[in-house]
């Protein structure tokens, strides 16, 4: 065994004995792939990973800005909304106020009218009423005057011709306002 | 190895295991000539592996980058992942701060090498990670252990050594013995431990599948039916092997990946360690 270490060693055969040339290659081999990785896999990577980054960032600004445009034209609307509640409401309000009023000024204005329509009649009755009055007191004057006259013109002693004295003058009275109808 | 030359000696005539030389393929292109007692032998199967990932990992990623789109196409989304798992789960959440990206090209080239050159070893006819030679390994830890010191230095200047290997907080009376014991372990042998790790695991993984291969073919051509008949339970083993071989390839690209990283983030925050 030990032998067979020593004679090995002589081989060249220790494992840890290196091959320069093998150095060499390995060397030089690792030199042109640092060369190509630095001048051209790396910066390429490195270019294609920034433009992504950069892509989905924009990307999310630009939803972000929407989403919030979204937002804003999301609140308007529920402000116009709200605004246009209040607005119905409020010309509802003042519909229904000013219904009130045009209903309670038309029945005062209705009222009037009637007060004033009963007024009229009254002045009117009353008028009409003093008009018969005074001509009923000059024709009952003209007519008892007239009557006097007859009465006094013919013998008051005799009954019988004051009785048809009497119903002459009523027959000429009926005559009279048969004549005045006709 | 010792134990692995073992069999070798007892038995002459009966199964010879394969040893670590078996490991290192004849030379492709055996260019002759010694340089030295390291640079021995040619061009080998290990250096093209090593060269065919640095050309397999460039162009699928090159593939994968160049058509940049917003929304990724499969070979983009899969290069993308690839390098946002380096970026992220390693660069950032291990070094983090504002200036991680700085690093993130050496964290993403050495862990696809790493990954690439250990899947080798689990890819038939390619079928051998080239860490498992130590070369490869002690080069890519040198490179790390150059790097996180550099940049150590950069960062706080010679002041950098004071900060590594003086701990804060510690009672004076206990520093003579700490100080030693900080340096050894942060510049001696950390980078050892760095490299030892990759090269270690592939290299048993690599050997343990070499054996069982080996064996299944002893078994299989023994003529025995009962050596047959075993041979099955070790193709059974052999494949549980290689499964689990398989994923320690991935899990050491991660590891030393990962620690490289933890290294240049006790660089970069000395002073707040």
């Amino acid at each position: 065994m030990f032998n067979a270490a020593i004679m090995a060693a002589e081989e060249g055969a220790n494992p840890l004995i290196p091959n320069g040339w093998e150095i060499l290659v390995t060397l030089a081999g690792f030199a042109v792939l640092m060369f190509i990785v630095i001048k051209f896999v790396m910066p390429a990577f490195e270019k294609t990973f920034a433009e992504r980054t950069e892509a989905i960032e924009g990307g999310i600004a630009k939803a972000e800005a929407a989403q919030a445009e979204a937002n804003a034209a999301r609140e308007e609307y529920k402000q116009q909304l709200v605004d246009a509640r209040a607005e119905a409401n409020r010309i509802r309000e003042e519909a229904r106020a000013e219904g009130a009023q045009i209903l309670a000024s038309l029945k005062e204005k209705a009222a009037a009218e009637s007060a004033r329509i009963t007024e009229q009649a009254h002045v009117q009755i009353e008028a009409e009423r003093q008009a018969a009055v005074v001509s009923l007191r000059a024709e009952v004057g003209t007519l008892a005057t007239e009557l006097a006259s007859r009465i006094v013109g013919e013998s008051l002693a005799d009954d019988a011709r004051s009785a048809r004295v009497v119903d002459r003058f009523l027959a000429d009275l009926d005559n009279q306002s048969a004549g005045a109808a006709k | 190895m010792i134990a692995l030359a073992l069999p070798a000696e007892t038995t002459d005539e009966g199964f010879v295991a394969p040893t670590i030389e078996d490991t290192h393929y004849p030379d492709i292109l055996p260019w002759g000539g010694e340089y030295g007692v390291w640079f021995e032998g040619g061009f080998g199967k290990q250096m093209l592996l090593v060269i065919f990932s640095v050309i397999l990992i460039a162009s699928f990623f090159m593939a994968a980058s160049r058509r940049r789109q917003m929304v990724p196409g499969k070979l983009q989304f899969l290069g993308e992942s690839a390098y946002g798992f380096v970026r992220n789960s390693i660069g950032k959440d291990i070094i983090g701060g504002r200036d991680y990206l700085k690093y993130v090209p050496w964290l993403f080239a050495a862990f696809f090498f790493i990954l690439v050159n250990n899947i080798f070893g689990a890819i038939p006819l390619l079928q051998i990670p080239t860490f498992s030679h130590p070369g490869s390994a002690y080069a890519i830890a040198a490179i790390f252990y150059i790097l996180w010191i550099a940049i150590g230095v950069k960062k706080h200047g010679l002041r950098y050594f004071k900060l590594a290997v003086v701990p804060s907080g510690v009672p004076w009376y206990i520093m003579p013995l700490l100080i030693p014991i900080e340096i050894i372990s942060n510049f001696l042998v950390r980078p050892v431990t760095h490299s030892l790790r990759l090269f270690a695991t592939m290299l048993a993984g690599h050997l343990i599948i070499t054996l069982a291969g080996s064996a299944i073919e002893y078994m299989a051509l023994s003529g025995s039916i009962l050596l047959q008949g075993t041979g099955v339970l070790v193709l059974g083993g052999a494949v549980a092997m290689y499964m689990l071989e398989a994923l320690i390839m991935v899990l050491q690209a991660y590891v030393f990946t990962l620690l490289a990283a933890i290294y240049i983030e006790g660089a970069l925050h000395a002073d707040a360690h």
